[in-house]
Order: structure tokens, then sequence, then C-alpha cells
């Protein structure tokens, strides 16, 4: 029963882990738009799909007998530079504006893997009721 | 939790900014020092941003004042005889601070705390969000 309800999240769950990893990826860009030579980058956020739903989200390992956790290094294939529309002197290539929309688009995005994430909880606490 | 990491970059972010903008500070309030404390006119200072790598993993990058570099520039020479620092010529030499300049300085580093104040908050209202989750 405990697989099923596992399946049963998986989809949003997934969705959810790549948005986060997206939403530092690109806090990361905000924070560097004055810092020269910095590259701006995104996840491609179809692949970083793939990886999460390939890999899933893991434990970290600091000890070689620990057991294998599974890591979320395969986010970082889906990890690529932003080509610049407007690249500055400086070789700073973030676009603050860009940067922002992205930002807020994917908070809007992980809001709505929550919505669909509580209905689901909700559907399932209401099949677990008794009339 | 990666939510949680966009709090740490961009809180690097809000310090190197507002270091920036106490350079600003220091270098407006100092713009017409002929005499500094090491003798000489005073020189402005500029901040070097550098990009500090967080969480190597999820390729979070946060941002450090690498160093404070004094400014290269030729110092403004002021004719001002009766100043007691005038030369035999009578200029003076006074810092070569760039109002102009300073000033753009200071709109872009609010203009950018600004901005990373805001993803903060994106951010924490995520993690209530996700918080409330099932409730």
């Amino acid at each position: 029963m405990i697989d099923r309800l596992d399946a049963h999240f998986a989809a949003p769950l997934r969705a959810l882990s790549a948005r986060t990893a997206r939403s530092e990826v690109l806090a990361a860009n905000i924070a560097n738009a004055d810092t020269p030579h910095y590259k701006a980058r995104d996840l491609n956020f179809s692949e970083a799909l793939k990886a999460a739903s390939r890999q899933g989200f893991g434990m970290r390992q600091t000890d070689e007998r620990h057991l294998a956790g599974r890591s979320t290094a395969p986010l970082m294939a889906a990890l690529q530079y932003r080509v610049p529309v407007q690249p500055s002197i400086d070789g700073n290539t973030v676009e603050v504006d860009n940067e922002l929309a992205q930002y807020s688009n994917n908070a809007i995005y992980m809001q709505a893997d929550l919505n669909f994430m509580n209905s689901k909880i909700r559907g399932m606490m209401t099949a677990l009721q008794t009339q | 939790m990666s939510l949680l990491n966009v709090f740490n970059i961009t809180s690097t972010a809000l310090s190197a900014q507002s270091q920036r903008l106490n350079v600003v500070a220091s270098n407006l309030a100092n713009a017409d020092s002929a005499v500094s404390s090491n003798g000489q006119p005073y020189k402005a200072r500029q901040v070097v941003f550098e990009a500090l790598p967080m969480n190597p993993i999820a390729g979070g990058m946060g941002v450090k004042v690498r160093e404070i570099i004094e400014d290269p520039s030729a110092p403004r020479m002021v004719f001002n005889p009766n100043h007691p620092l005038a030369d035999a010529k009578g200029y003076v030499t006074m810092p070569n601070v760039n109002a102009v300049e300073e000033m753009t300085n200071m709109i872009s580093a609010s203009r950018t705390y600004q901005i990373n104040v805001d993803v903060m908050n994106t951010a924490k209202t995520m993690l209530l969000k996700t918080l409330a989750l099932g409730q």
C-alpha cells in the first residue's frame, strides 16, 4: 500500500524537486548580476525533470560505509549557459529583467505543483474518511 | 532543501551590495578631503565582486567582495592659491572621486539590493506554502 502512496505523489514531487533546483540557479544569476565574467545559467527543465525521475533525490554519502543514497548530480547535466541578448563589456551575461521574469514564472509553476499535491492529499483524505 | 539555499545565495548578494553602498558613501563623504589618514589626498575606492560557489551539486553561486581597490585615476587639481596645501603654482591636489559615477553606482547597488529582497520574499512565500501542504 505504501508504495502505491509513493507512486501517487511521485509526479508532482519530481516536478517540485526540479522547480526548487531551478529557483536556486536563477537566484544565483540574480545575486551575481554585477559580478564580472559571471555567465548566467539555467536548467533545461525537461532534462532536469528526466534526471529527477531517473534518479530521484536521495542522501549524500560522507563515508563509504554509508548506504548508497541516490545522488542529485544528474541535475548538473541539465545546467546550461544562457545565450545573452545584450552581452556587457565586463563579460557578465546576466540580464536581470529576464532572470526575474523566469524566477517569477518558476515560482508560479511551483505554486501550481503545490496545488496539485494539495488536491491529491485532499482526495486521499476523503477516501480515508468514513462517512 | 534547495529553497533554503536561495536564502543563503541572496543573503550573500545583499551583504555584497551593502558593502558596495558603504564604499560609495565613503567616497562621497570624502569627495573634498584634501588630506586623508596617510597624509595624501583621499583616493576613491571600488569593490570587486567575485562569484562564490555555495552548492556544487545544484550549481548555486553566491557573490562576495573579492577586494576593495583604490581608483588609479589621476587626482583632481583645483586652483586655489589661498589654500594651505596649495603647491608653488597655486594648485591643490583633491581626491579623484567622480560624483556622477558614484551616484550611478549607488542607484545600481540599491536596485540590485531591492531585486534580491524580492527574490528572497518569493522564496519565503513558496516555503510557507510548502509548509502548509495538506492542511
